[in-house]
């Protein structure tokens, strides 16, 4: 396959363990959780009193300003593409704006702007209504904003497909490179949803845990213990560009993006096939169409929230499509310590497999302290170094709806 | 009753609120528009934020004819006293 080679050359973060790159990095490889209790009084409201709040508020590094204008899930992803835009040196030298697009979705999108806003119609009447309500919920709003920043004039897109959503902007942006659409595309993905409502509906989903406790010890994927996930929030943001272009300008590089995979389940609105064969299929896809196979895999940043059942799937379709391969892969969760970061969730795990990728070293999955017996994978508890010499991996995201998305990912 | 005065110095901190305008800028003879760049939308979030601070009534049709702070604060004392 010809296919025009897609690089990562700029990566950005704000997270529930660290501020930006530098920091969130150290803190995975560290095992440090971003879990802690909600800093808010609404939580008395709800039984779920834990979540992966932001480590660094937007507020604090935004214009104030700029700030008010700009929903809580746009103010995380401007902060990430600002550190994203600047690492790849594209600051310096700007990119064709015509050839320039983001893709950058949110799961769920203004969801506190949008019922802040009807708090303030129900209590004080439509006059109190911001007039920026509409720019500020709307779910390319934080793709549009970055785009602003940027100064995209190519394609600005918001491929929503709940938790999946953060990968799917990853692949999109690939495709849009492919198809000769733009040379330099910010894709990523973002989240804010930690608010007594999503919080009360993922709750009576029994999605998440009710453990109670040390909040480090709550998200625990692929444990005996384990009873559901973690709400977080965050957004990351990779800058993709084409080789040539990457080439050009002498751009560093992190890593390649080799390709994707989408699928669905097409078997329920929320709940996974429980044999995971549509995750399985999008990670054979993602190989197909990365021309690798199953032996080049040797890390996978698995989608793995910390559910009952979704944790056993996942296992189930790695070894259905890598086969005897699975025993070289290491697997790590980065929801044990960040917490499920939703539409953000697959930008933040992309960038985790690609810094992964870049030094060679798999960050761990804490809190496994007794393995399900029902999963048979590698999985890192401590830091794990990868192998000299070329290889690939993958990171896997699923959403309700039954999207599944694996990329993949290779040394450069 | 209010004076011009406080009603300005109120205003210029709604506008520098609203719009990061530093609140010296805020003076009567300033177009909200061309001298302190006050876009349409954030012209909408002083003129309510101006409703509740001087407990009056500004009309969306009044809202076109203040183009200056001068205006702004002579709609205000003329409802104030009104």
């Amino acid at each position: 396959m010809s296919a025009t080679r897609v690089f990562v050359t700029g990566l950005g973060t704000t997270s529930p363990v660290g501020g930006d790159v530098p920091s969130t990095w150290a803190a995975l490889l560290a095992g440090r959780s971003g879990v802690r209790p909600l800093p808010y009084d609404w939580a008395d409201q709800i039984p779920v009193k834990i979540a992966g709040v932001i480590d660094t508020e937007p507020t604090e590094v935004l214009e104030r300003v700029k700030a008010r204008r700009l929903d809580r899930s746009t103010q995380f992803a401007l902060v990430a593409a600002m550190e994203a835009w600047k690492d790849s040196g594209l600051d310096e030298s700007p990119p064709d704006p015509e050839r320039t697009g983001v893709a950058l979705p949110s799961g769920i999108g203004g969801v506190q702007t949008l019922l802040g806003n009807y708090d303030a119609l129900r209590d004080k009447g439509y006059r109190r209504v911001s007039p920026l309500a509409v720019p500020m919920l709307m779910p390319n709003a934080p793709a549009a904003n970055v785009g602003l920043y940027v100064h995209a004039k190519g394609p600005v897109q918001s491929p929503v497909s709940a938790c999946a959503s953060g990968n799917e902007g990853v692949a999109l942006g690939v495709d849009q490179i492919r198809l000769g659409r733009a040379d330099v595309v910010v894709v990523g993905g973002t989240e804010a949803a930690i608010h007594p409502l999503p919080m009360a509906a993922f709750g009576q989903m029994m999605a998440l845990s009710k453990k109670e406790g040390d909040p480090t010890k709550v998200s625990r994927p692929w444990d005996v213990a384990r009873d559901g996930f973690v709400l977080g929030e965050g957004a990351a943001v990779l800058v993709l560009e084409s080789e040539e272009h990457a080439r050009a300008r002498g751009a560093r590089v992190y890593a390649e993006v080799k390709g994707a995979g989408l699928t669905d389940d097409s078997h329920d609105i929320a709940q996974p096939d429980p044999e995971g064969r549509g995750g399985a299929r999008a990670i054979a896809r993602a190989l197909l169409e990365s021309d690798l196979s199953a032996s080049d895999i040797r890390h996978i940043n698995a989608h793995a929230t910390s559910t009952p059942q979704g944790d056993i799937a996942e296992g189930l379709m790695i070894h259905a499509t890598l086969g005897g391969a699975a025993d070289q892969v290491v697997v790590t969760s980065t929801k044990s310590m960040t917490g499920h970061l939703l539409g953000g969730a697959g930008a933040l795990e992309s960038l985790a497999t690609v810094l992964a990728v870049h030094h060679r070293i798999v960050p761990p999955t804490i809190n496994l302290d007794e393995v399900d017996p029902a999963v048979d994978l590698d999985i890192a508890t401590k830091p794990r170094d990868l192998p000299a010499g070329d290889f690939a991996a993958l990171n896997n995201s699923f959403g309700f709806g039954g999207s599944n998305v694996a990329v993949a990912f290779a040394t450069v | 009753m209010a004076t011009t005065e406080e009603i300005r110095t109120d205003l210029a901190d709604i506008v520098n609120e609203v719009a990061g305008i530093p609140a010296d800028d805020v003076q009567l003879d300033k177009s909200f528009v061309d001298d302190l760049d006050v876009d349409s939308l954030s012209m909408v979030e002083v003129v309510v934020a101006c409703e509740e601070k001087f407990d009056v009534k500004i009309p969306d049709d009044e809202v076109k004819n203040l183009k200056t702070v001068g205006d702004a604060v002579a709609f205000i004392e003329r409802a104030q006293n009104g």
